[in-house]
């Protein structure tokens, strides 16, 4: 990865001045497409199984020739507005999202994909920074982008930009993490904060004309996986908590493993600007989506461990034990409040909504 | 749900307009002071203060000696429970 | 956070709680005769199930979830006319993220927008004007609902928008005041509520003189409270201990926000922009008498009713259809729980909502579905 692309529009050919957007030749398969491929992404995401250029990756199986080793295989579609936002930008989002998935099932992520769908008009320096923070996000995820796809769409068919990727990688033997091996007892843990992605994006959108210091946690989360898997081995599974946040996530347990999951408020980190926020639009803070924060439930008699090695971690300083499993109310979650009082705590019904009046 | 969040006034935005920056755990907002600024004073008097905001306007300021009241109450009720809780305590003893 | 975090001390709590039991015990209130406080705010009906307060009191003493949610009790009919608003060509229809899926008889504003309509969500009247500013070619609607804490805001919008000569900008009118159900509530011969917890934030406004009836007509005690566990307790506590010295007064817990007169430039805003209604639709309530506010006729420039032909400034006073089984009239005036509905939970779900009480996490039955049904969940 020593090829660094060139931002500047008036540098090369890529983008002359006269052509800072990207136009419907782009997605067209002929020359300009080439250039767009071989001047922007190519030397971003540089790898020997993308070099090649074939139509297809084809990949050294490694880790995979293990006997009792498996492949997990994930995907997912990334569309945010704004595209860049404090802490990140769908492209750092689009790696972070898909190494995330891949590493919350004890995966050692191995390779991604990338397919982008483009409106015509889109800024093309704007283009460059997004690739080259997918390039950041996957160098620091220690995975390759080795194939992709470009497509080009009318004016008005998109919003700027979509990104697919999708990512393959290695479960060691014995790593067999599941929803449905939550057992009472066990802990419930989480790597940091909750809702800075979803106060973040809420924030940046402006409709609401606040304004914060806050960045998004999107930040690919397999190292912080290796180091709770190595720490506490028993680890019962974990999930990455975007949409719905945490609440939807531990419902998710809840149900697949028939326990209950009751929640501690006091114990539950939430920074004060996001505090603020839920505040100030009647939401809370164990809904709003995260991109970089995990839910892990570990055995009781491994939770220290797991905390020690989380905290020890540079994304899990923040970590903290925020409740535990239990044998009832059966797929729900409950919250105890600061005050001793309990309540349900519910999936969120859509995106949350300021409610104010 | 009539939502209202106490904040503090840190800046004055647009005098003409009477809107201020406030300032909720660290989250700013403009919000509209017509309906508490003081009309005989400058508008950055009002710098420092606590209002509760609700849909962007400051609709009443927060009295701190009222607040204090209101705690000192709770504390009073704090410590008389305490000695009857003690009291009913030693009762079952 | 300061004025907050002071008001949730837990050990402040237990002392109100052994306080309330006590007031209970000495009033006679029991299980199956409890002592019964309607509390009118639906702030306060989320507080109390946000803290799970309806876990630590005691049996003898029950919470009726009054209809202060505005959009809970927002008919049908309007909610159409809003739908069909901003469904016009041209229409930018903004309002607070609340509304957006409340359901009217063809559809919520959420699904309007699915299908082509430009609705926005806002979080003040001010972001609302601020659209119309920058976008001169569209007419810019703003869905204004609330009670009296929200009137001013969107007053003073509205006299920005003249000052400014912002001709694109207009409200769709459905604020709504709180004394007038009150008082229909107390009339109601099934109305069996020993006392009200009153509105903090309304309060602040229009002050706490507009309560005095409940005290001295229908000898019921009021206490203003605020939004704070600790607020809601003491509040809660001073309503018994006037219950159980035979007493009936408006007295104001929430001293630090609310002054007795409220705020006079407030109200003088809202004077100017708007009048009463003679009559308004609530859901689940029937309509009631001068309950609803309309823009004055020098405002008429801003009024979306007038300036597009809808609603009751159309003529139309369609009444609102409730639908089969829906019992939220009865939930509404204490004289039912919301699982006893033959609806709750089956029918009637936050997903789908039937009833007006379903529609907003802080309508009595939303919140029951949401927060509570824990028993039932553990046995």
């Amino acid at each position: 990865m020593s090829t660094v692309i060139a931002t500047d529009p008036g540098a090369g050919h890529l983008a002359p001045p006269a052509h800072r957007t990207i136009t419907m030749a782009h997605g067209g398969g002929g020359r300009a497409m080439r250039d767009l491929v071989a001047d922007l992404f190519l030397p971003a995401f540089d790898n020997p199984a993308l070099a090649v250029l074939e139509d297809q990756a084809q990949l050294d199986p490694g880790g995979l020739a293990v006997p009792g080793a498996r492949l997990a295989f994930t995907t997912d579609g990334f569309v945010v507005r704004p595209l860049v936002f404090p802490g990140g930008d769908i492209g750092k989002l689009a790696v972070c999202g898909t190494v995330n998935d891949l590493a919350v099932g004890g995966a050692t992520p191995l390779a991604l994909s990338c397919a982008v769908v483009i409106e015509e008009g889109f800024d093309l320096v704007l283009l460059a920074g997004i690739v080259a923070s997918m390039r950041a996000a996957a160098a620091e995820a220690g995975v390759s982008i080795v194939t992709g796809d470009t497509k080009v769409v009318e004016r008005g068919a998109a919003d700027g930009l979509f990104i697919t990727t999708a990512g393959v990688g290695v479960v060691a033997p014995g790593v067999a993490l599941s929803a449905a091996a939550a057992r009472p007892g066990d802990a419930v843990l989480v790597n940091g904060p909750l809702g800075d992605h979803g106060a973040t994006i809420l924030v940046a959108r402006g409709d609401l004309a606040l304004e914060t210091e806050l960045q998004s946690d999107c930040r690919p989360l397999n190292g912080l996986m290796q180091a709770l898997l190595r720490a506490a081995p028993g680890t019962r599974c974990a999930r990455d908590a975007t949409r719905g946040g945490v609440a939807a996530v531990l419902n998710e347990i809840a149900g697949s493993a028939s326990v209950g999951i009751r929640l501690v408020e006091e114990t539950v980190p939430v920074r004060p600007a996001v505090r603020g926020v839920c505040e100030i639009l009647g939401l809370d803070p164990l809904h709003l989506a995260n991109e970089g924060t995990a839910v892990a439930i570990v055995p009781a008699d491994e939770a220290g461990a797991a905390l020690a090695a989380w905290r020890a971690h540079p994304y899990g300083a923040g970590a903290r034990i925020i409740g535990s499993v239990a044998e009832a109310p059966r797929g729900r979650v409950t919250l105890r409040t600061s005050l001793g009082g309990e309540r349900l705590l519910d999936l969120p019904l859509g995106d949350p909504l300021p409610r104010i009046c | 749900m009539c939502l209202g969040v106490p904040a503090r006034i840190v800046a004055i935005a647009d005098a003409g307009r009477m809107l201020a920056v406030a300032d909720i755990l660290g989250v700013r907002r403009e919000v509209n002071i017509s309906c508490i600024a003081d009309p005989d004073a400058p508008l950055t008097d009002e710098i420092g203060r606590w209002v509760l905001v609700h849909v962007g306007f400051a609709v009443s300021r927060v009295d701190e000696a009222e607040a204090q009241a209101t705690l000192d109450m709770l504390h009073q009720i704090g410590e008389a429970e305490g000695e009857r809780g003690h009291l009913r305590a030693s009762l079952l003893a | 956070m300061k004025f907050v975090d002071e008001f949730r001390d837990p050990a402040q709590v237990r002392a109100l709680l052994a306080r309330i039991g006590r007031l209970v015990d000495r009033i006679g209130g029991t299980r199956d005769r409890p002592v019964t406080i309607m509390e009118i705010c639906g702030g306060h009906t989320h507080a109390i199930f946000r803290f799970g307060l309806h876990r630590l009191t005691p049996e003898g003493l029950e919470f009726v979830h009054g209809p202060g949610c505005p959009v809970c009790v927002l008919p049908m009919a309007r909610v159409d006319d809003c739908v069909e608003l901003a469904q016009r060509p041209g229409v930018l229809l903004t309002t607070f993220g609340d509304a957006v899926r409340v359901p009217g008889t063809r559809g919520s504003l959420l699904q309007a927008k699915a299908d082509g309509a430009d609705v926005r969500i806002v979080y003040s009247p001010l972001d609302a004007l601020e659209l119309a500013r920058r976008t001169p070619g569209r007419e810019v609607v703003f869905f204004a609902l609330g009670f009296e804490t929200t009137m001013p805001a969107t007053a003073a919008a509205v006299l920005q928008a003249e000052r400014e000569g912002i001709a694109n900008f207009t409200l769709f009118c459905n604020h709504i005041t709180v004394p007038p159900p009150l008082r229909a509530l107390l009339q109601d011969p099934d109305m069996r509520l020993d006392g009200f917890v009153g509105p903090g934030h309304v309060s602040m406004v229009i002050g706490t003189e507009p309560y005095r009836f409940i005290a001295e007509e229908f000898h019921r005690p009021v206490v203003v409270s605020g939004f704070e566990p600790a607020d809601l307790l003491q509040s809660v506590a001073m309503v018994l201990e006037q219950i159980a010295q035979g007493r009936a007064a408006v007295e104001n817990q929430y001293a630090r926000v609310v002054r007795p007169e409220g705020n006079p430039r407030a109200l003088a805003l809202m004077d100017r922009v708007f009048e009463p209604r003679d009559r308004f639709e609530w859901r689940g309530l029937g309509e009631i008498d001068s309950s609803g506010m309309r823009m004055r006729e020098r405002y008429a420039a801003f009024d979306a009713e007038r300036k597009f032909g809808v609603g009751y400034g159309a003529g139309r006073a369609r009444p609102a259809p409730e639908s089969d089984g829906c019992r939220c009239g009865d939930v509404v005036k204490g004289a039912m729980k919301p699982p006893a509905c033959p609806l709750f939970g089956t029918a009637c779900t936050p997903q789908s909502p039937v009833g007006a009480l379903m529609v907003s996490s802080e309508g009595s039955c939303a919140a029951y579905h949401q927060y509570a049904g824990l028993r039932e969940a553990a046995e």
